[in-house]
């Protein structure tokens, strides 16, 4: 019974969550680019994310993050810094800044904003090379982020 | 100061100091006989961003750079032989061949890829070479244009490049240019697309280093049009542009248009020095 009725809270608060998902323009960064809250209220499922941060059609962390909990993912590229220990460099609030629109944490920075569909210069229909004819989604979805996420805070210092 | 503004500030500088380490020393020698420039110092307009101008043969491997090397490996020289023929062959309502107004396209076609692309006095337009070679079908010969980035039109490209190899690049950049050149500046550091990327992005601030398995190169235009391994086939500079361009989720700009012509201009510019290698070999 206890199991039961804690189950369907569960349901409940995931039902809740679901409409309570945090659009991409209505994201809030503190002053230092840090987003405190969930976008979805769901917690980050870091096996999905790590699975999401080797994906070259997901995250494709690895096309510039040298990664060594992904070492079995090929070829990881040097333009970003190495994410191992990121887990304990950056907060939770502080990752979500950073995967949501890391412009906001370092101003010019060439990581891409993940969680971001206005502002930009040319948007095209993702990798098609045209014009958009409908309106842009985000790089990721909002759990895909809170995934990234919960697998980026598991990379500790060793 | 806590622990993460020192770690931010640490990897915000390190990255310029530790960039562009990696391209290679080798020397780029064509057919055991000519040794072509491909490192200079930049150019002038060049100097407050960086000191040298590197080929992008120098971020390939051995292998794909000896196939540039030797004409025999270069499959790219078969497209070579086919413009050739191309070049004494008749077309058109007026009845001519190329050659029927440059002659020997080893003499009438030697340094023109370098200086190019260059101001039409007649036309009052900045041209590429590939707008020029569809000039003269069109009104010249009476002849259909070619696709700008179609099979006959890279291979008249390699064959007219071929004749300026080893030639330093030497593009005007002032006088009747100078407002499409700064309009190519602007979007060479332009970030486009939802990715927010610019060439300089990449090409500039990124050069050496790898992004996932691919190694950046300063996006050097001098060995165009490049045989690449990846499709098999001679591109020209608006087609690897276009590809770059889509690759930053953005709406690209159409091969033959004035936004490229500007871009190809501002691009070859930041070539000037360098050896044509044109047609070359890259991935």
């Amino acid at each position: 019974m206890k199991r039961l009725s804690l189950t369907l809270a569960v349901c409940l608060t995931g039902s809740a969550t679901l409409a309570a998902e945090v659009a991409p323009k209505d994201v809030q960064f503190d002053e230092d680019g840090a987003v405190a809250a969930s976008l979805t209220g769901t917690p980050g499922d870091a096996a999905s994310g790590a699975i999401i941060a080797g994906t070259k059609s997901l995250g494709n962390c690895v096309a510039c993050h040298q990664l060594t909990a992904l070492a079995d993912v090929p070829f990881h590229g040097e333009i970003g810094p190495s994410l191992d220990g990121a887990g304990d460099r950056w907060t939770e609030a502080e990752l979500r800044g950073l995967m949501t629109n890391a412009k906001m944490t370092f101003e010019g920075t060439m990581m891409p904003a993940f969680y971001k569909v206005e502002g930009f210069i040319r948007p095209g229909a993702a990798y098609t090379g045209k014009a958009p004819t409908e309106a842009l989604t985000p790089i990721l979805s909002a759990q895909e982020i809170e995934d990234v996420i919960a697998f980026i805070a598991t990379l500790k210092e060793e | 100061m806590n622990y993460k503004a020192l770690t931010a500030i640490a990897v915000a500088l390190s990255l310029p100091l530790s960039a562009h380490a990696d391209a290679d020393d080798d020397t780029l020698v064509l057919n055991e006989e000519e040794t072509l420039v491909t490192k200079t110092a930049a150019p002038a307009h060049l100097s407050d961003v960086m000191d040298e101008v590197m080929s992008g043969w120098h971020f390939r491997s051995d292998e794909t750079q000896a196939l540039q090397m030797d004409d025999f490996e270069n499959p790219a020289m078969v497209f070579v032989d086919k413009a050739f023929d191309a070049w004494n062959t008749v077309e058109g309502t007026e009845e001519k061949s190329c050659a029927s107004c440059h002659d020997d396209v080893e003499e009438s076609m030697a340094g023109v890829r370098a200086v190019y692309p260059k101001w039409n006095e007649q036309a009052g337009e900045v041209r590429t070479l590939a707008m020029q070679v569809n000039d003269c079908r069109e009104n010249q010969m009476g002849a259909k244009a070619w696709k700008y980035t179609g099979g006959d039109m890279t291979a008249m490209e390699a064959l007219i490049s071929v004749q300026s190899r080893g030639m330093p690049v030497n593009v005007a950049i002032d006088g009747p240019v100078q407002s499409v050149w700064e309009q190519g500046k602007e979007m060479y550091y332009a970030r486009t697309g939802q990715l927010e990327l610019s060439c300089a992005n990449c090409h500039e601030d990124s050069y050496g280093l790898m992004i996932r398995a691919d190694h950046l190169s300063q996006g050097q235009i001098n060995g165009f049009p490049t045989y690449r391994l990846k499709n098999a086939k001679l591109n020209n500079v608006h087609a690897r542009f276009k590809g770059c361009v889509r690759d930053t989720r953005a709406e690209t700009y159409k091969p033959g248009s004035a936004d490229f012509v500007a871009l190809e201009l501002y691009v070859a510019s930041r070539g000037n020095g360098l050896a044509v290698e044109g047609p070359s070999v890259r991935n």
